[in-house]
């Protein structure tokens, strides 16, 4: 999500303070407002920053007396807080509005209730002029009163505010349908006299139960929702408190995690959690890192590796330096993406919304065209059913579901999805991967361990093999190419002194030349062979038997004399056949994009069990292929690692990056992939189809029950069977259809990704 | 008489409703001062409702979201990518830059607070 959101932070040191400022306008703003703070006791100095509207304030004034001190003077301030302790107080403020929400239904139904048992229980509901039931239920409505006026506040004043915004939403309907409710019922109590005798009615139950129930079910959503953003919590708690940092001494001593500096070195002994991103300086140890990758074996770490904030250290201690802390660690990042992903919208949902958008207003024409219909062609009392039918359409409606039915869905998914250590950047992304139909991998880092070695050397005419390798070494020197990787490796392992090359020429993608002894030495493809004129001809059989061997064979030549071939081989991870099964049995095609020639690239097609390959593909032409594979109304997805992938996986409808690769193709996927396996593409799929399928379930579930039960609640049975909804039932139908959606979209937290090929189908949430 | 008077009461009410709630336009939003505009989230709606901006131009909206429904908890302006979680009673820093001109609705995760940003 692309989102220019800037989150609020506060001053590193103790005693000072950020202040978000309201109101000012220009420089002498600002100095009164510099003025007022420094003039709070204990302050030290107060500075403001007129572009961002933020005050700095030093020393250890207390928060109150510095917000009264700009407040004072006609400007407003609020205490800017740390992400951390939002993120903190957000469980709080939920329980203290679940709280305030049990407390309001409590009041609303212990006067609700008793007043529809008297109902039930035979008591009349009827008013007679002059009687004393007249009286008590002027008291029972003075009651209601209250009851609106203290449990339902919220509903009415919500209500008022949005009418003179010249908006109306859910506190509209409930506040119209109860208030209306109310009225009558008042108009009965005070003037009997004036209505027929039969429509001498009260509903004041109805007004309180509407309001408990309504309140009830706002409760249960607040749980429900607790529930839903669990993944959240979780990811929160992975964040360490505090950390060992070693001083220049030699000290050790325990240091709040957000005073922890770049390159600080930190010890971490046996069971602590690592605090901040960093390399590894000395000590070796195994850390499970299965809170972020989902991969669940403990990796090893020594000198030289990274560790990452968040994981957990396991026997050993090791010490290592900082190298990201506070919002820059891939903990802190991948906290900022899930939140982010998970408020986004796809594009399924936008029907519902444009719905939502208008469905109040729609629902109180409808309620008062229902109410005419009654009050001119009904039975008597007329009004009294034209009341009714009003009041109950207005509560039956119920647009909270229809509002909730995508985004609760989409924050479980994604949560879910990020347990599993796939990041999902954004909704669109999530629904596009539900319906994937191909999918194109890149070979090297993808297919392939991404780490070649040099598996045969042939040579021709008197070269030796140690000859051979130690010229394309020197060639391939300068080069970050995983295949030239291996060929230098190869050579410092045999110990092989390199000989000066200069003049270096790189053809992208195709190979490399230099002069080496005044010799022209050239190293590449055989395509590029061929181009520059280097007859290799002699080459065909040394070509096969590597190919065969699903190698890449390096042609070397010398003064335009090929006079090596080196096979260079780079292993099938262990799980991609069992992961590329699994795509097949979600009916996906599976492609295979490398620059490999042909040979090479089908032998491990054939061994990794791939559908199609697309061979000798340049790095620059990749986007240009999968563009190509697109083209036949196909949804193509594309998994690669390399930063020579990212323009192909920003063509892509989904891009899947594997996480173990580079930040470029990180930053260009939809779908990141903490762990190197391609059964995480697999688990992505199902999880994006599981959370699609609850999506769509929610949305029928929410149209379907607006669709039949705001007819019901106007009377269409009425004539048939003589049924005719009462509000209190509506308001319990309305407050259940909410939490039901919610429940719906909960049911997500039990998916479970499918490891076995044999058990796998689409989506199964 | 009273048939009369309560169609006529009904008609009244659907024609105040759609010009209330769908004709009605305000004519004028509220601008930012020195690229700042104070945003409050409370009692079911958005103050100020309606926000005017250039084209071109970045506004910082100092977000207070003050209602502890859920449903207020996301600000949405689906238009221009925004998606951002609003802790409650503190302010939140989010910066628009240089949208083109257009009108964006702003909306909670429910579609029930509403308000418009009006870019011209």
């Amino acid at each position: 999500m692309n989102h220019t959101a800037q989150h609020t932070k506060t001053h590193a040191q103790d005693s000072s303070v950020q202040l978000a400022i309201s109101g000012a306008t220009c420089a002498s703003c600002v100095s009164s407002i510099e003025k007022a703070l420094s003039n709070v006791e204990g302050v030290t100095s107060a500075s403001m920053n007129l572009a961002d509207h933020t005050a700095y304030v030093e020393g250890g004034a207390p928060t109150q007396a510095l917000t009264q001190a700009v407040e004072a003077i006609g400007y407003g301030a609020t205490l800017i807080e740390e992400n951390d302790d939002v993120d903190a107080q957000r469980d709080e403020q939920e329980q203290k509005y679940y709280r305030q929400l049990i407390r309001d239904m409590i009041i609303a139904l212990g006067l609700g209730v008793p007043l529809m048992l008297w109902g039930l229980l035979g008591g009349t509901m009827m008013v007679t002029p002059g009687s004393a039931s007249q009286w008590g239920w002027l008291v029972a409505g003075l009651l209601t009163l209250a009851v609106l006026a203290t449990a339902g506040r919220r509903f009415f004043v919500g209500a008022w505010k949005a009418f003179i915004h010249h908006n109306a939403n859910m506190d509209t309907l409930i506040a119209v349908g109860t208030g209306t409710a109310w009225l009558y019922s008042m108009a009965v109590v005070l003037a009997p006299s004036v209505l027929p005798e039969a429509a001498r009615h009260v509903y004041f139950e109805a007004s309180s139960m509407i309001i408990g129930l309504i309140n009830l079910g706002l409760a249960l959503e607040v749980r429900a929702r607790g529930k839903a953003s669990q993944a959240i919590k979780r990811l929160l708690d992975l964040r360490a408190k505090t950390a060992r940092v070693i001083d220049e001494h030699g000290n050790e001593n325990d240091v709040p995690v957000e005073k922890i500096q770049l390159g600080d070195h930190i010890r971490v002994r046996p069971g602590e959690k690592i605090a901040v991103d960093g390399e590894v300086v000395s000590g070796s140890s195994f850390v499970d890192e299965s809170m972020l990758t989902g991969e669940p074996l403990p990796v090893r770490k020594e000198k030289d590796t990274l560790v990452s904030a968040g994981t957990l250290n396991q026997q050993g201690t090791l010490t290592f330096r900082a190298t990201r802390v506070g919002k820059d660690t891939a903990l802190a990042q991948i906290i900022a993406l899930v939140k982010s992903a998970q408020g986004s919208r796809p594009p399924i949902g936008r029907l519902a919304d444009k719905i939502s958008a208008v469905f109040v207003p729609s629902v109180i024409i409808i309620a008062i065209i229902a109410a005419m219909i009654w009050f001119n062609v009904g039975p008597d009392p007329r009004g009294v059913y034209a009341l009714i039918a009003l009041t109950t359409v207005l509560i039956i409606a119920c647009p909270c579901a229809l509002g909730l039915a995508t985004p609760m869905s989409i924050m479980v998914g994604i949560g879910k999805a990020a347990e599993a250590g796939i990041l999902i950047r954004e909704g669109e992304a999530l629904q596009k991967a539900a319906n994937i139909s191909v999918i194109a991998l890149d070979k090297t880092g993808t297919i392939t361990e991404g780490k070649p070695s040099v598996t045969q050397i042939i040579t021709f005419g008197e070269t030796d093999e140690n000859t051979a390798l130690a010229l394309a070494a020197a060639l391939e020197q300068g080069s970050e190419h995983p295949l030239a990787n291996a060929v230098v490796n190869s050579a410092k392992e045999k110990n092989l002194t390199l000989p000066e090359a200069t003049h270096f020429e790189s053809a992208n993608g195709k190979g490399v030349s230099a002069t080496i002894n005044n010799e022209q030495v050239v190293i590449g493809n055989l395509r590029w062979l061929e181009e520059l004129g280097i007859n290799t001809s002699a080459c065909n059989d040394a070509t096969t038997r590597i190919t065969s061997d699903a190698g890449t064979p390096l042609y070397l030549a010398r003064n335009n004399t090929v006079i090596a071939v080196i096979g260079v081989t780079d292993k099938i991870k262990v799980d991609a056949r069992d992961a590329i099964a699994r795509m097949h049995q979600l009916g996906l095609k599976v492609v295979m994009i490398t620059g490999d020639i042909q040979s090479t690239a089908k032998a491990i097609a054939r061994e990794a069990g791939i559908d199609d390959v697309i061979a000798e593909v340049l790095p620059a032409d990749k986007a240009q292929k999968v563009k190509a594979l697109r083209s036949g109304n196909q949804i193509v997805a594309m998994v690669g690692d390399g930063i020579n992938d990212a323009p192909a996986l920003a063509e892509a409808d989904v891009g899947f990056a594997i996480g173990t690769g580079t930040d470029i193709a990180i930053e260009s996927a939809g779908i990141t992939l903490m762990r190197g396996s391609l059964h995480g593409v697999v688990d992505a799929i199902e999880i994006s189809s599981a959370t699609v399928k609850n999506i769509k379930e929610n949305l029928a579930g929410a149209f379907l029950y607006n669709v039949l039960g705001v007819p019901i609640a106007a009377g269409v049975l009425y004539p048939f069977t003589g049924l005719l909804l009462s509000p209190v039932l509506a308001g319990a139908a309305m407050s259940l259809s909410s939490v039901t959606v919610v429940a719906n979209a909960n049911r997500l937290r039990l998916f479970k990704a499918h490891k076995h090929p044999s058990n796998t189908t689409r989506s199964d949430a | 008489m009273i048939t009369f008077f309560v169609n006529g009461l009904g008609v009244g009410l659907i024609a105040a409703t759609i010009w209330w709630f769908w004709i009605w336009t305000p004519r004028k939003g509220v601008a930012a001062s020195n690229g700042h505009i104070a945003l409050t989230v409370d009692n079911g709606t958005y103050t100020p409702a309606l926000i005017d901006m250039q084209a071109g131009d970045a506004i910082t909206l100092d977000i207070v979201r003050k209602d502890a429904s859920p449903c207020s908890e996301f600000f949405i302006i689906d238009g221009l990518n925004i998606s951002v979680q609003l802790p409650m009673n503190k302010p939140y820093q989010l910066v628009i830059e240089k949208p083109e001109a257009g009108e964006y609705a702003m909306h909670c995760q429910m579609n029930m607070y509403q308000g418009t940003l009006r870019v011209r």
